[in-house]
């Protein structure tokens, strides 16, 4: 798509889009630039008065311990945004590539694909999550892939169903009776059709991916101190509630911009399409 | 219909449901080998676990033998499945009393908390899902869309959070922390759970709103629509005897979904309001490694989902006269 | 004359468009329909006939806006004659769908649909309701009128559906019924039956009549008057027979033309004795193989045919017959599960894997929707570059100069090569996928109803190209049809399947006259003819003795249908196949004579 492209479609977006297409824009800056404009180092005790409210020096306030609260988020939003993309992109790249495989291949192979990710599907994603985290533990790297292998057979599950419907289209015979093999079917006559809808499911997964990491660090499971994603703030300052502090309120916020943006961005972009 | 075609019309169904029986029960078994693979042979030793690093070489090795860690894991499997099957899923490497027992303190709690809050969103994620199907594109569906795109991506502890700050630190009106006091008066044990149950409403209400919409929508376009809507039939009549029929396998199928995300994904309400459910049982055993206590959690959550599943396709299949009759 | 019955002034529906500029769609439209009298609208897709159809019930699809004047009886579009036209829908404005099996709720019991309009609107009780429809099945030619509405739309066909939905149009006794395409998604065989039941009904009743068809020979039957519209305007209005016999308007030449396919223009094949594809003894199925090699729901059954060098051979049948199934058994998609296909007298691999890129290549296949059957990701130059570089190794400039070519080759501009599929017209995407298989340079192309989902003018100039292309490129078709008007204007040599049988074979003109299996005959005598009285003169089918019999695998797979089965005989043993002194090879126990005197 060219760039006058992009713009025509992104002028075309509802109200909702553009202001999903804003807040997810703003947070990939973020999560690539923040911890270069935080104000202090994230693990600095720069304020003597714990859970201070917003003030000209600490927009945010401090959190628990008397430390910056913005520069805090600022370094966690890399964690939650990247990781998540990160754990996304495998989980797509995974099931997508599982799913193209059961679709052109021999039938048995699709059966037991299917049947397996029929199993592992049948193990809600939060279970599946615990269960994986209470074997390997929760380092930077296990907890990345843990993720990603949860939403694997989601993905799978709509991946299939796409290129299993792609597959018995007639363009699909017409390159099979000309004697393609099952490598060009897959990544040239199906692949290139699934892209679209699968947007929107990569998407959704990256939200409930998100949801997902800040809810394991909210209980502790996720990342472990001294790294804190946007669900590890939250946590550590659980006992500012009663007072409602700033300090806990932002981090929960700044994960609900984010996963909200993305939604409403998803939800537009595919709503123009249909129509 | 006489009696004696009746019972020859329910032979079909009954197959198809049987059939779907034992398939839940084949996909238990393999799940069940997932969780005992991931859960009781990846994670190293038990017993080193239990001992610790000081531990003789003698200790562990007893206490291997007491646990009956040296016995070939094919073996242990189908002993803890055949455990799990008759209701007694082992000894809590934690708690030291038996799993079982220990759940079923929990469970009449996890029980009530997704009773009440299923009693509480269901009818109102009916009310959005038609609201926004039959008023398609206009005004109130694009609020509804709006909102409920909100509500589902809204981190737990976010909304949690927000419902504490309002209801408990700034109005008083409600505790923070969900203690259902001995025998209970209405109002007490209704007050004991607004706040948690309001907190879980808000997800499932905007997932399974959303999934009611969509598959009416997916029958609104349907030309059987288009007919009725040129035999005179009123939208109320359309909505309600044409459509939601034809509409059943998916809605069940979709609340099926939001009761198993009641049931075991509950984590985060039940850590916030301190209350006492399976979820947090669960996270508790991961927290402590405590492997008998989290493979039951698992395998009550994954059999939970699965029976849900069963009785939504067994819903579909008899409100479809095609499978019906298959 | 007494005031008209149906009165449209100035009609304009206007829907929009894709960039949000208002797009007619249908403009400046005004008729009057006398009371008791039938018009018909026709035209191609895009002519706006359903739409003014719906429009005459006040109904227009979503987001599309209507206006001018429209008054049927006492009701108005605006409601300013009395009554708005809206709340005369399913009470005395009515309408027959074009597909009643997607139109009848899958959910609810048929009886329950058919009364439905009756009971919402108050014109009857449920038992009378109940009782009216029971006659109206009786009327209608259904069988087992009793009980046949307590069944669901999935155990019906498409025929038996077509006319409960007849049924349930006429349930209110209304003052005007629409019938949009009623026939267009049933057998041709079945449409007769279907036609003849309207007919009857519509007649008995006195109501006036709104008939919406692309197909002029079926709007000859059914109408008094004939409006024939293009691209949402009125072209030309008159009486049937006026229409048919001097019509004025340019277009309606053009329709009538193309509505009387002409037979192309086509070589004599030279008699070769060796054939380039033979298709000997094949059966073919689907689902798993049992011990004695039958597919769990077998397709094909014992076909064979032989194709010579450079000629046409057609293959027709109705929707189940197996016709599709030999194209994929030929291609390779499909492996048969006995006989065996030859190339020159080579024997073929069964399936694709077993065949080398030359085979392959000198047999393409062309299917029937180019919307489906050309990759929506690729542009005509990917799909078109594919073949050249798969086949020929060409590439670059080379390849680039063969597209060109063979755009130039099927009539479409150079420039189209980076188009993608999406922005052509149904016509040019059938001549791309024409052209894809063409790149290849085959022997033999399998042309897999690749007409059917045109429009009678735009299918004429395929047919033109099909003919022309056979001509300066010497290729061979296998060309499948349900239409055997398309497959005598192109083919040589015709073979009909019933059933995934080949119950006869033989030359062009054998088809001209009797004898014929009596399945071709019924296939020929159902096909509509243009005049006015064809209806009244196909003569009421005979009953079939043996409709009573389950059909079998061990006996003539007609017999079921057939009306000249003869006991003893056709009810025992399988039929012999017979030559019949036109050439033509028939599968049944009646003798030549006895098939040539008993002909429909």
């Amino acid at each position: 798509m060219t760039v006058s492209g992009i713009l025509r479609a992104t002028r075309a977006l509802p109200l909702s889009g553009k202001i999903g297409l804003a807040l997810v824009l703003f947070w990939i800056v973020i999560a690539i630039v923040g911890p270069f404009i935080a104000p202090y180092p994230p693990g600095s005790f720069a304020n003597e008065e714990v859970f201070a409210g917003a003030s000209s020096q600490f927009w945010l306030g401090s959190d628990f311990l008397g430390r910056d609260v913005l520069s805090r988020l600022l370094s966690g939003a890399r964690f939650t945004v990247g990781l998540s993309a990160l754990a996304v992109a495998i989980a797509a790249s995974i099931g997508t590539g599982i799913a193209l495989t059961a679709a052109v291949g021999p039938r048995w192979v699709d059966e037991l694909l299917s049947r397996s990710m029929d199993t592992l599907i049948s193990i809600p994603s939060k279970i599946f999550a615990l269960v994986l985290v209470a074997a390997f533990g929760s380092s930077l790297v296990l907890l990345t892939l843990i993720i990603a292998i949860t939403y694997v057979p989601g993905n799978f599950r709509i991946a299939r169903s796409l290129a299993v419907g792609l597959a018995q289209l007639d363009f699909v015979e017409v390159a099979r009776a000309r004697g393609e093999g099952r490598l060009y079917l897959a990544l040239s006559e199906v692949l290139p059709n699934m892209i679209r809808p699968l947007f929107a499911d990569i998407g959704l997964r990256f939200v409930f991916i998100v949801l997902l990491l800040s809810g394991l660090s909210f209980l502790g499971l996720g990342l472990q101190p001294p790294d804190a994603d946007l669900g590890s703030l939250v946590r550590e300052n659980t006992s500012g509630l009663a007072e409602g502090a700033l300090a806990i309120m932002a981090p929960a916020a700044a994960i609900a911009s984010l996963t909200v943006g993305v939604n409403l961005l998803i939800d537009a972009a595919t709503q123009g399409k249909v129509q | 219909m006489s009696g004696a075609a009746s019972a020859s019309a329910w032979r079909g169904p009954a197959k198809l449901v049987l059939k779907r029986t034992g398939l839940a029960l084949v996909t238990l078994v393999l799940v069940s080998a997932v969780i005992f693979t991931i859960s009781g042979l990846l994670p190293g030793d038990a017993a080193q676990e239990l001992l610790g690093q000081g531990a003789t070489p003698e200790q562990i090795a007893a206490l291997r033998q007491e646990m009956g860690l040296d016995r070939p894991a094919v073996v242990r499997y189908f002993e803890w499945l055949r455990g799990i099957a008759l209701g007694d899923p082992g000894q809590s490497l934690v708690a030291n009393k038996p799993v079982a027992e220990i759940i079923s303190e929990r469970l009449p709690n996890t029980l009530t908390l997704a009773g009440l809050t299923t009693l509480f969103s269901v009818p109102i994620a009916f009310l959005i899902g038609i609201a926004s199907a039959v008023s398609r594109g206009k005004g109130t569906d694009r609020a509804l869309n709006i909102a409920t795109l909100a509500m589902v991506a809204l981190p737990e502890f976010l909304v949690a959070t927000i419902a504490v700050l309002v209801f408990s630190v700034k109005l008083l009106w409600l505790p923070s922390i969900t203690i259902v006091p001995q025998d209970p008066t209405l109002w007490e044990f209704l007050r004991a759970y607004a706040m948690p149950v309001m907190v879980l409403g808000v997800g499932v209400i905007a997932q399974l709103g959303r999934m009611i919409r969509a598959a009416i929508i997916a029958e609104l376009d349907r030309p059987y629509v288009e007919m009725a809507r040129l035999k005179g039939v009123s939208q109320r009549r359309l909505i309600f005897r044409h459509v939601l029929p034809n509409a059943v396998g998916p809605i069940v199928n979709a609340m099926a979904l939001s009761l198993s995300y009641l049931f075991g994904g509950a984590i985060i309400v039940e850590t916030i309001f301190s209350y006492p459910g399976l979820a947090s049982l669960m996270v508790n055993a991961v927290t402590s490694r405590d492997m008998p206590l989290l493979q039951a959690c698992a395998m009550l959550f994954c059999a939970t989902y699965l029976l849900l599943v069963l009785i939504a396709d067994t819903v579909a299949i008899l409100a479809n006269p095609r499978l019906r009759q298959g | 004359m007494p005031a008209p019955h149906v009165v449209v002034r100035n009609l304009a529906v206007t829907v929009r468009s894709s960039d949000g500029a208002p797009l007619r769609i249908v403009d400046d439209v005004s008729f009057n329909i006398q009371r008791g009298d039938v018009l018909a609208l026709i035209g191609e897709s895009g002519s706006g006939k359903t739409t003014i159809a719906l429009a005459l019930m006040g109904y227009a699809r979503s987001g599309a806006q209507i206006s001018g004047q429209i008054e049927v009886g006492s009701a108005a579009f605006d409601g300013k004659a009395g009554a708005d036209l809206a709340a005369q829908r399913g009470h005395r404005i009515t309408y027959v769908a074009q597909s009643a099996a997607a139109a009848f709720n899958p959910s609810r019991r048929l009886i329950e649909q058919v009364i439905e309009p009756a009971l919402i609107h108050g014109t009857a009780t449920s038992a009378e309701a109940r009782a009216h429809a029971v006659e109206l099945f009786a009327a209608l030619a259904l069988p087992n009128p009793e009980t046949i509405g307590n069944r669901y739309p999935h155990e019906l066909s498409g025929g038996q559906l077509q006319r409960l939905m007849a049924a349930m149009a006429l349930i209110t006794r209304p003052e005007l019924v629409i019938f949009d395409e009623p026939t267009t998604a049933l057998d041709v065989t079945t449409q007769v039956e279907v036609l003849q039941a309207f007919r009857k009904v519509v007649r008995e009743q006195g109501a006036t009549g709104v008939y919406v068809s692309h197909d002029l020979a079926v709007v000859a039957q059914m109408a008094d008057q004939i409006l024939v519209l293009n691209r949402g305007k009125v072209r030309e209005q008159n009486a049937v027979r006026v229409v048919l016999e001097t019509p004025e308007d340019d277009y309606t030449k053009t329709l009538l033309a193309a509505a009387r396919p002409v037979v192309k223009a086509a070589l004599p094949v030279a008699a070769v004795s060796k054939p380039l594809l033979s298709i000997d003894g094949i059966c073919a199925g689907y689902g798993p193989v049992d011990r004695q090699g039958r597919a769990a729901h077998p397709v094909l059954t014992d076909v064979t045919l032989q194709i010579g060098r450079g000629a046409a051979v057609g293959v027709i049948g109705e929707s189940g017959s197996g016709k599709s199934t030999v194209a994929r058994v030929v291609a390779g998609l499909l492996a048969p599960t006995a006989g065996t296909v030859s190339l020159d007298g080579q024997p073929l691999g069964a399936s694709v894997k077993d065949r080398s890129r030359e085979e392959l290549r000198r047999i393409q296949i062309v299917f029937q929707n180019a919307d489906i059957a050309l990759n929506p990701a690729h542009s005509v130059g990917d799909i078109l570059g594919r073949v050249l570089r798969f086949y020929h190794g060409m590439q670059g400039h080379q390849a680039q100069a063969r597209v060109a070519e063979l755009l130039d080759l099927i009539r479409l501009p150079a420039g189209i090569a980076d188009r993608r599929c999406s922005e052509l017209s149904g016509g040019q995407k059938q001549r791309v996928n024409l052209a894809r298989a063409l790149a290849a340079e085959p022997d033999l192309i399998l042309c897999d109803e690749v007409t059917s989902a045109l429009d009678t003018v735009v299918r004429e100039a395929i047919l033109e190209l099909l003919a022309e292309l056979r001509r300066d490129l010497g290729v061979a078709y296998l060309f499948i049809s349900h239409d055997i008007a398309t497959v005598q204007a192109l083919c040589d040599e015709i073979v009909v399947l019933y059933k995934g049988t080949r119950v006869e074979s033989g030359a062009r003109d054998a088809y001209a006259a009797p004898p014929f299996h009596p399945y071709t005959d019924l296939l020929i005598s159902s096909v509509p003819e243009l005049r006015t009285d064809w209806l009244s003169e196909v003569a009421a089918k005979h009953g079939a003795p043996f409709a009573h019999r389950p059909e079998s695998a061990d006996l003539c797979r007609f017999l079921p249908r057939c009306p000249v089965a003869v006991a003893g005989q056709c009810d025992v043993t399988l039929p012999p196949l017979r030559m019949m002194a036109a050439g033509n090879a028939v599968l049944c126990h009646r003798t030549e004579a006895e098939l040539a005197r008993d002909h429909m």
